[in-house]
């Protein structure tokens, strides 16, 4: 059978077919969907973890456990798990192990485009660079093999246009390689000095036997066309280089690129009177082929920053550039993202907007987007967590200067999970006057809504137990803490106020469902969830156009007509209602 | 064959993913050989969406660069303009005539741009017409998506492949006749 698959769809079914048996991961695009497809097979164990350190411990325990396991994370994800990487490195595996990390480069959705090959050098973790989906199903069970043969974890990288581009998969069965037996080995998966200076020393004969595998397998092909131009590539980009050079030129298209096939690329550089290394991001194959002392062309003239594509590298290395037509720039707007219709951070932001003097330190979710127009309510946007630890660094500068300036550390129920707990320790144990905001909405929105311990659901459906966001922060000796529904502004206003009277640190938790969130039964029976469809009675409304400064994209607004609200999209969160200083918005129930 | 390439825009909400899913797999059944990309992610919260669907003997890239797409797709009118540069100077845009605002139109700051009907047909072979419109008429305005797919079927000349059995395979049985309809009446929407 052959199906039209993402690179993270082939992901999963190459995992299924290579006999994985337990997976876990922390969502964040381009990676989420591959758990989200693994877990619809029955014979795999799927998780969402806290975080990406979790994710990939629980892979390699459950390697050392006997299973073939796997990890899942965008690129970011992979600096919060190398710490148990780098060690894993040198434990080596029972069960195969794949560490798969989706970069994103052109930041289509992430705070950075770090190159996480050199993550496999730095770790000296072998890594294997899909091209297509098939690629990715072939390769990601040709690396249980290597994994297993080796001893060794892989890291598998992949990138967003892997990750989100369809392309044709032919499937095979599972091979249902059942658990491997496991029994105590100190010696092996117990990491201390003594073991470890072994370790490392296995690890680098390894790597030469490794070196050895990358010269002769098919994850690394040459294709010879002609002598005038040799390209070396991988990953996305092999695509790019072909679309431009088609048949005119030879390729050494690398799969398996670390280590290097230094052998193949040197008998293949021979052969060419012309090099190119095409590859996106940094340089990371052409260092290495440099310092082979081989001369080749790269990031003199292909960009390293941003996402490549087949024009980038027509223009760079061709001069070629398509005729295109003529933009107007004033028959375009732009379209930025904006916090949803009915959003329960709205009503948050919109009160934090109005505050002067305060310092808003956010974090990675949907809510970073308080940081937008018309709510600019955030200074910092760092990365999962930072929202409560930059929080507690800014108050401790304060403290140094004098200033007096509010401080609000502001993150998600996902991420304060995921590493905002250990930030709200720090707060209590080194003690500062910050207010640590949770905008508890119930789900892991931004990545597309996954389960998380706080929702009362696992990846693969089964009832858990709900993590109480008050009672750990309490448990931590938060002594202040209020919860309020985001939607009613009065008790924003107030537990703003509480917060700013309070000399000592606190938390203010808003709880209210994802607008887009499809309700479990206990939201139901927690939240009024009935919809409403707010209208503007034009008769009683003044055009002070004070409505919009909700950001609210269903609410639109001219000075002829003054505000209307489109009666499609409103699901009568009541946040417009609540600012218009004139009760000209008024709501209506629907059944 | 040289290998075609389809530019599909629009917003959040619009129903572009099904419809490039029903183009693929259309193409697909057909023989093609088919790349398709699409951007996620942030693009969710009331942001532009594209995506790509290239086919032919033999497709090597997911993503074009500019100047490139044989058609452009464009399911909100602005979104026409803020990717024409990506349409092949000779190419074809298939329009709906339908306007979302953005954020900063919302709030009044600034306007939704006038004349982009005229703009567009000075610069390109264009189809425009009102598919939110008709797919409202027909009962439900989420038909939109496969009002366009019609239009974008018969303006690549591909209004005679299976579409019908992907409709069926990617929409709920109860809407599959609204998207038949929905479909016919974009095959009525030509160049010329």
């Amino acid at each position: 059978m052959k199906q039209l698959l993402t690179g993270n769809e082939a992901a999963a079914r190459g995992a299924y077919e290579a006999g994985v048996s337990v997976a876990s991961a922390y969502p964040g695009t381009p990676s989420t969907e591959i758990l989200e497809e693994l877990s619809r097979y029955k014979e795999v164990y799927s998780e969402w973890a806290p975080n990406e350190k979790v994710a990939m411990e629980v892979a390699i325990g459950a390697s050392i456990g006997g299973a073939r396991s796997l990890s899942a994370m965008k690129h970011v994800g992979m600096n919060v798990a190398a710490d148990p990487m780098f060690t894993f490195a040198y434990l080596g595996v029972n069960g195969g192990c794949v560490l798969i990390t989706a970069d994103d480069p052109g930041l289509h959705s992430s705070q950075n485009e770090q190159d996480n090959r050199y993550y496999a050098l730095h770790a000296k973790i072998p890594l294997i660079e899909p091209s297509d989906s098939q690629e990715t199903k072939d390769f990601i069970k040709e690396a249980y093999e290597i994994s297993e043969k080796y001893d060794v974890p892989i890291i598998f990288r992949m990138t967003t246009r892997i990750c989100h581009s369809k392309s044709m998969v032919e499937f095979s069965e599972r091979n249902e390689i059942g658990i491997k037996p496991y029994t105590r080995n100190i010696s092996k998966f117990l990491a201390t000095p003594a073991s470890c200076r072994r370790h490392h020393v296995e690890l680098e004969k390894k790597l030469t036997e490794l070196e050895e595998y990358s010269n002769n397998t098919f994850l690394n092909r040459e294709e010879f066309h002609s002598d005038e131009i040799g390209i070396i590539t991988s990953g996305v980009s092999y695509n790019y280089a072909k679309e431009i050079f088609q048949e005119n030129a030879s390729y050494l298209k690398l799969g398996f690129t670390y280590p290097i096939p230094r052998e193949k690329i040197r008998k293949f550089a021979s052969k060419m009177k012309k090099l190119y290394v095409i590859e996106e991001n940094d340089p990371y194959l052409e260092t290495q082929i440099k310092a082979m002392g081989i001369e080749v062309i790269g990031k003199d003239k292909i960009p390293i920053t941003g996402e490549l594509n087949p024009d980038i590298i027509a223009y760079s290395l061709l001069g070629k550039e398509n005729n295109t037509i003529a933009m107007n720039n004033e028959m375009i707007v732009e379209r930025p993202p904006t916090l949803c219709s009915g959003c329960p951070h709205r009503g948050f932001f919109y009160e934090m907007s109005k505050l002067k003097d305060v310092v808003i330190t956010g974090d990675i979710g949907c809510y970073t987007l308080g940081s937008a127009e018309p709510l600019n309510a955030m200074d910092t946007v760092i990365c999962m967590g930072a929202g409560i630890s930059a929080a507690h660094g800014f108050a401790k500068a304060f403290e140094k200067s004098g200033r007096k300036t509010k401080i609000f550390g502001v993150v998600g129920d996902s991420t304060f999970f995921h590493s905002g707990i250990t930030s709200l320790i720090d707060i209590v144990y080194n003690g500062s006057n910050v207010t640590t905001v949770i905008l508890d909405n119930r789900i892991t929105g931004m990545t597309g809504h996954q389960e998380n311990p706080g929702t009362g659901y696992t990846l693969m459906g089964e009832a858990a137990p709900i993590l109480d966001i008050v009672k750990i922060v309490e448990a931590i000796g938060i002594k202040h803490v209020k919860v309020i529904n985001p939607n009613e502004l009065d008790q924003v206003k107030n537990s703003i106020k509480w917060a700013e009277s309070l000399d000592e640190p606190s938390v203010i938790v808003t709880r209210w469902p994802c607008a887009l969130k499809r309700f479990s039964s206990e939201d139901r029976e927690e939240f009024d969830l009935s919809v409403k469809k707010f209208y503007v009675d034009t008769e009683i409304c003044r055009k002070c156009s004070l409505c919009t400064k909700s950001g609210c994209p269903s609410i639109s607004f001219s000075k002829e007509n003054g505000a209307s609200i489109d009666k499609n999209t409103c699901i009568g969160c009541s946040v417009c209602a609540q600012i218009c200083p004139f009760k000209a918005i008024k709501g209506l129930e629907v059944n | 064959m040289k290998t075609k390439n389809i530019l599909l825009v629009g917003v959040g909400g619009q129903g572009i993913i099904l419809a490039s899913k029903i183009i693929s797999n259309t193409l697909i059944n057909a023989g093609y050989d088919v790349k398709m990309s699409e951007v996620h992610g942030m693009a969710q919260r009331g942001g532009a969406v594209t995506t790509q669907v290239r086919f032919g003997d033999k497709v090597h890239s997911p993503i074009i660069g500019k100047g490139e797409a044989d058609i452009l797709v464009a399911f909100e009118k602005m979104e026409a303009e803020r990717w024409l540069e990506y349409l092949k100077p000779d190419g074809l845009a298939v329009v709906n005539d339908y306007e979302i605002y953005s954020a900063p139109i919302l709030s009044g700051k600034k306007n939704y741009p006038e004349n982009i009907a005229e703009d567009l047909s000075e610069k390109v072979k264009l189809v425009m017409f009102n598919a939110s419109e008709i797919a409202e008429n027909l009962g439900n305005i989420k038909a939109q998506n496969i009002v366009i797919t019609g239009a974008m079927a018969k303006n690549l000349q591909l209004e005679n492949l299976d579409w019908k059995s992907s409709i069926e395979a990617f929409v709920k049985p109860k809407f599959v006749e609204l998207n038949i309809d929905a479909f016919n009446a974009g095959l009525k929407k030509s160049f010329e």
